[in-house]
């Protein structure tokens, strides 16, 4: 049934909310603001159905819509920054899984029309897409979440059959797909669809690695959106369309953008450990010779430069050693010493996580230089202080052709005069190949704990 | 459906043309407000259980708005907790670090 006009308006307005929304988060200033543009207008277009139609179970409604703020707000306000990301493929998931349950209702209530050659053929090929599409995206972001948060373990998994099995599924699930567009209308193929969508993002996710997941988290992102795209266009509701395709667009666009950032591509990413491919590496620790050094020495070797850059690194915020940093770096600028952080595009866990993560410790907005604006300055650094990050200064990245790395960006550290890595270990970085750098003799390595590492080399700066 | 056809296609294209500028150092709040922007299939979810008398589908379209809610109402919660830090002002230097 079609809507009142003045409803059909508001929804109008809720869509050129979500395009605002989108517009704002792009920016810096403009990014809060644009968030809650968005709330407000999601907020809003869920209201109106309220008060233009008669609906049936309001107050199961309205009591699932409490359960899920409460459980949606609890979650939201506990997380740990660092834990961010899993926290996004989690509520991404339950936004897939939320389109394929809608999607199934949708199937339930079409059959119920009387004469279905009412419905043209693209209603039933979309709730396809859907329920396949929405059940992906949920199992698939359930395992992200599970490597993420380590509940498993965040090496590929491949097994023997996996290729095979994967493929079948697609097989099935387009075979299904088209049989229910072309007259297989039944209840019994919606669950079976959604069944096998539950299956393949099992099977799409198991075999990436634990660096790549962040990429996977966007492009399972833009999935939902599609999804919930396919909803607006089954329902012939333009806010649901709009908020759908928009996220659906720039979250494909948003992955692209990633990938380019660690020099993978989306394909290599997904079916690349099917190959046996480059996603594997080693965790074998080299028995080549380092000079390592002490706290001392690196407090020495900081507070007697003119000029310091600091890399900070996922293995940062794992330490939670961000305060300390913000710290050592405050102490430095009070003696003289101009201090930068160099920030990697995919520093941290996913794009843009760093930032986060050190924001949180108060790091000034103003110090945080992206790697194309700080490259340059590295030549006159005369100490590059690496916390917990390996693979984005892997000089590997720019001249070994067989490295996994290979293309990728990377911060230019080996230009400075020295380095400095804080490490846990000689256990090369995520994406388990041998930096160089390391072994530089102009490189120092402090081992230990990051937060350990550094509340001792901010002791011995403050008894210089 | 070429209305529709109509909206979706302009979409994609807005939805590109408005993050194309998107500097990395937002990436993390972008599609963690993109995420919550898809929540609003909450609204679907209140259309279809609001129109179904069969209870199992009922407790199917009831999930689904828990599943939606928590989808939107986390993600904008969870995006302004990261957005307010970067908007945060600098500290006193002897500001005490928390743990």
């Amino acid at each position: 049934m079609a809507a009142p006009t003045w409803v059909q308006l508001a929804y109008l307005l809720c869509a050129v909310g979500f395009i605002l929304a989108l517009k704002g988060l792009s920016g810096p200033r403009t990014a809060r603001a644009g968030n809650l543009v968005g709330a407000a207008a999601a907020t809003v277009a869920c209201l109106l159905p309220f008060l233009y139609l008669d609906l049936d179970n309001v107050l199961l409604i309205v009591g699932a819509i409490v359960v899920g703020t409460v459980l949606g707000v609890v979650g939201a306000r506990q997380v740990q920054m660092t834990q961010m990301p899993q926290m996004v493929a989690l509520f991404n998931g339950v936004g897939g899984g939320a389109a394929a349950l809608v999607a199934l209702v949708e199937l339930e209530e079409f059959l119920a029309v009387a004469d279905l050659d009412v419905l043209g053929w693209d209603t039933w090929a979309i709730t396809a897409f859907t329920v396949v599409v929405g059940t992906v995206s949920f199992s698939g972001s359930v395992v992200t979440f599970a490597k993420l948060q380590e509940l498993m373990t965040s090496r590929p998994v491949v097994f023997p059959g996996l290729p095979v099995a994967a493929v079948a599924v697609v097989v099935l699930a387009l075979a299904g797909s088209v049989w229910l567009t072309l007259g297989g209308q039944s209840l019994w193929l919606g669950f079976v669809l959604a069944l096998l969508g539950l299956a393949l993002g099992v099977l799409l996710v198991l075999p990436v690695g634990g660096a790549d997941v962040p990429i996977v988290i966007s492009l399972l992102n833009a999935f939902t959106g599609l999804c919930v795209a396919g909803s607006g266009w089954l329902l012939g509701n333009t806010v649901l369309l709009v908020g759908g395709t928009l996220v659906g667009a720039s979250g494909t666009f948003l992955t692209l953008l990633m990938a380019n950032g660690m020099g993978r591509s989306v394909p290599g990413i997904l079916f690349g450990a099917l190959k046996g491919g480059s996603t594997l590496g080693s965790t074998a620790v080299s028995d080549r010779p380092v000079r390592s050094g002490s706290a001392e020495d690196v407090a020495i070797t900081l507070a007697y430069a003119d000029r310091v850059i600091v890399v900070p690194g996922y293995g940062l915020a794992v330490a939670q050693a961000q305060h300390t940093l913000r710290e050592l770096v405050d102490v430095l600028a009070e003696r003289g010493v101009r201090v930068d952080y160099a920030i990697h595009p995919v520093a941290g866990r996913m794009p843009g996580h760093m930032n986060v993560l050190l924001a949180e410790a108060q790091v000034p907005y103003d110090q945080l230089r992206e790697m194309d604006r700080i490259n340059g300055d590295f030549p006159t650094a005369d100490v590059v202080l690496v916390v917990g990050a390996n693979d984005v200064v892997n000089p590997a990245a720019r001249t070994e052709k067989s490295s996994p790395i290979y293309g990728m960006p990377i911060l230019d550290a080996d230009k400075a005069k020295q380095t400095v890595f804080l490490k846990r270990s000689m256990r090369p970085g995520f994406a388990g190949i041998e930096n160089e750098l390391l072994f530089q003799p102009g490189t120092m390595l402090l081992f230990g704990d990051a937060r350990e590492s550094l509340t001792d080399v901010l002791a011995g700066v403050k008894k210089l | 459906m070429i209305e529709l056809l109509t909206i979706l296609v302009l979409s994609v294209f807005v939805g590109v043309e408005v993050i194309s500028k998107v500097s990395s150092t937002l990436h993390t709040p972008l599609m963690s407000g993109a995420n919550a922007i898809h929540g609003v299939i909450l609204l679907g979810a209140i259309l279809v259980t609001g129109s179904t008398d069969d209870p199992v589908f009922v407790g199917l379209g009831t999930l689904a708005i828990v599943l939606a809610t928590v989808n939107m109402v986390g993600g904008f919660v969870v995006t302004d907790r990261m957005l307010q830090m970067f908007s945060r002002k600098r500290p006193r230097p002897d500001a005490k670090a928390r743990p």
